[in-house]
């Protein structure tokens, strides 16, 4: 657990970058500091391995007030990536990687080892291990940027806008890469980004931050969607709240007929009991469809699934896309209209 | 044409204290002699400056005053004052030539090294001087170098002011052969002097290429 607790960062010339922040970041979870720029997000996080030191107030690295360790002892035990990989360009990847392991000494077999179990690990070829980073495109460095903080295995991890540099498609798969990643190792990350939208995709919890330095609200994100905190938190959001908060909760509590088809309507389902099509009763071709999964995906996916077809009805299917049931606009319409009463964790 | 065939098909000109392997023992002897002591300064104070982004003034003050300095003028006063027989005479103004280049490419190789990187290097936990030994310096190499490379062609171009003074080193044949009216002498020296300037230029490409990594150059293959 990292603990603010009256954190205020003021320079020399009267500006303040972060004013009286206490928050507490919990063990194994992902934080996300989100903000305007200029809001002190990533003031705050840099705060945290001593990148810079506060004015007043403390932060707890797990009960230590961090500023009784030696900043490079510190730093070695938190991972840390930053928006343009910052790769050492003179070192191949391979070392690159194991740069905190070789500063605390570790052999250098070893450390190689760990660094090639890392590659893979992040999801990159072993193949790119001899190449210099410049050899890579931004999304690989990107990674090797995390492969590297993850190298001596630190409980904490630092991300500063890690993917805001890469396009939006390599950036989504770098998102679900850390999730991903994050399901197996729950680390304690603390993760800042001006963009709402990643912030509400990766955070167990949100910060949002406003100019000059002030927390306007911390949630997570499904309560933040459905109670901003003020109109500066409401407006930060955007628009869709209502739709965007679906995602979080559950499609498993919708009502699933197991009939194949609603009246009027049938599924067709290939060999293999995948759908294939929506067919109207006494007409020969499929319309489209949609299908979401019932155990894994949200009711927003659900309602998705329903709007592209024609009947109005969304399929549901099982881990391996095999047909599961019919959820109904009716029955879908009672799942909405009890997920916006429910105010909360959704 | 002649008058190169004339001093370098002159057998006597290959033998004895004024023989050309000498005079270019003694020319290589100055120059590297300047060359070093010039970086035993200039390396470690701007790597100091550049690391530490204090001083910047004095690397501008120092290179300006350098620069202005005439060479002939410092070897003629040193001689005054430091009498003839040493060396002094000529390693001094060669060395306060070879300052200037070498001090503002360290200094500014290593203060522009990217922000990011430097900022990573700390914030993976390097120590200051890890910071500058592992990563700046290996990443301002080719600038530092290339400051060496200019100051070592210089010192090399200018060391021929040694016959100026009744020191060695091939000015002796451009200068004795100007004196007594000996032009094959003066165009085989000048052609010596350049040929000289020419093996640093290929010597420092082959530096580069042994001590620049490949990531920093550029110019590794994809395996």
């Amino acid at each position: 657990m990292i603990t603010f607790e009256g954190v205020t960062k003021r320079y020399g010339d009267g500006t303040v970058a972060v004013d009286n922040l206490s928050l507490q970041v919990p063990t194994g979870a992902i934080t996300v500091f989100v903000g305007p720029s200029g809001c002190g997000k990533t003031t705050s996080l840099r705060m945290i391995n001593r990148m810079i030191d506060a004015t007043e107030g403390r932060i707890l690295l797990d009960d230590q007030d961090i500023r009784e360790i030696d900043p490079p002892t510190l730093r070695r035990g938190i991972g840390y990536v930053i928006q343009q990989a910052g790769l050492f360009p003179h070192r191949k990847i391979v070392d690159n990687v194991a740069t905190v392991p070789y500063l605390l000494g570790w052999d250098k077999k070893k450390a190689r080892a760990r660094a090639m179990e890392l590659l893979e690990r992040v999801g990159l070829d072993t193949k790119l291990a001899g190449r210099y980073p410049f050899q890579l495109s931004g999304g690989q460095q990107q990674r090797v940027g995390v492969a590297r903080a993850l190298a001596a295995d630190p409980p904490v991890l630092l991300m500063d806008e890690p993917f805001s540099a890469v396009d939006p498609v390599v950036r989504a798969s770098l998102q679900d890469e850390l999730l991903r990643l994050q399901a197996e190792l729950h680390k304690t990350i603390v993760f800042v980004t001006h963009d709402i939208d990643e912030a509400i995709k990766l955070g167990d919890t949100v910060a949002v931050m406003r100019v000059g330095g002030h927390l306007a609200q911390i949630a997570a994100p499904a309560t933040l969607l459905a109670e901003p905190a003020d109109a500066f938190v409401e407006g930060f959001l955007g628009k869709d709240r209502g739709i965007r908060r679906l995602s979080f909760v559950p499609a498993s509590g919708l009502a699933v007929s197991t009939e194949r088809g609603v009246p009027g309507w049938s599924v067709a389902l290939d060999e293999n009991e995948r759908p294939i099509g929506w067919r109207r009763d006494g007409a020969d071709g499929l319309q489209p469809f949609g299908t979401f999964d019932l155990k894994k995906d949200s009711l927003r996916t659900a309602l998705d699934a329903a709007l592209l077809a024609p009947p109005g009805s969304a399929i549901a299917v099982d881990g391996d896309g095999r047909f599961a049931g019919v959820v109904t606009r009716e029955a879908l319409d009672e799942a909405l209209r009890r997920a916006g009463q429910v105010p909360g964790d959704g | 044409m002649n008058w190169l065939v004339d001093f370098f098909g002159n057998r006597a000109n290959w033998s004895g204290s004024g023989g050309i392997p000498i005079r270019l023992l003694e020319h290589v002897e100055f120059s590297l002699a300047a060359l070093l002591l010039a970086m035993v300064i200039a390396i470690p104070l701007g790597l100091l400056i550049g690391h530490t982004r204090r001083g910047a003034v004095l690397v501008v003050v120092t290179a300006n005053a350098a620069r202005a300095l005439p060479t002939l003028g410092l070897v003629v006063l040193i001689v005054l004052l430091a009498g003839v027989g040493t060396t002094w005479p000529v390693l001094l103004p060669l060395v306060a030539l070879a300052i200037p280049p070498i001090l503002v490419n360290t200094y500014e190789g290593i203060r522009g090294v990217d922000e990011d990187l430097r900022d990573a290097a700390y914030g993976m936990g390097l120590r200051g001087r890890q910071v500058l030994l592992r990563v700046l310096v290996p990443v301002a190499l080719p600038l530092i170098l290339l400051g060496l490379r200019i100051a070592a062609i210089q010192v090399v171009a200018t060391a021929t002011v040694a016959a100026y003074v009744g020191l060695g080193g091939l000015g002796r044949y451009i200068i004795d052969g100007l004196a007594t009216k000996d032009f094959p002498s003066t165009i085989g020296g000048a052609v010596l002097v350049a040929a000289l300037a020419l093996v640093v230029q290929l010597a420092f490409s082959l530096l580069q290429r042994v001590l620049v990594s490949p990531g920093v150059s550029r110019r590794a293959r994809v395996r």
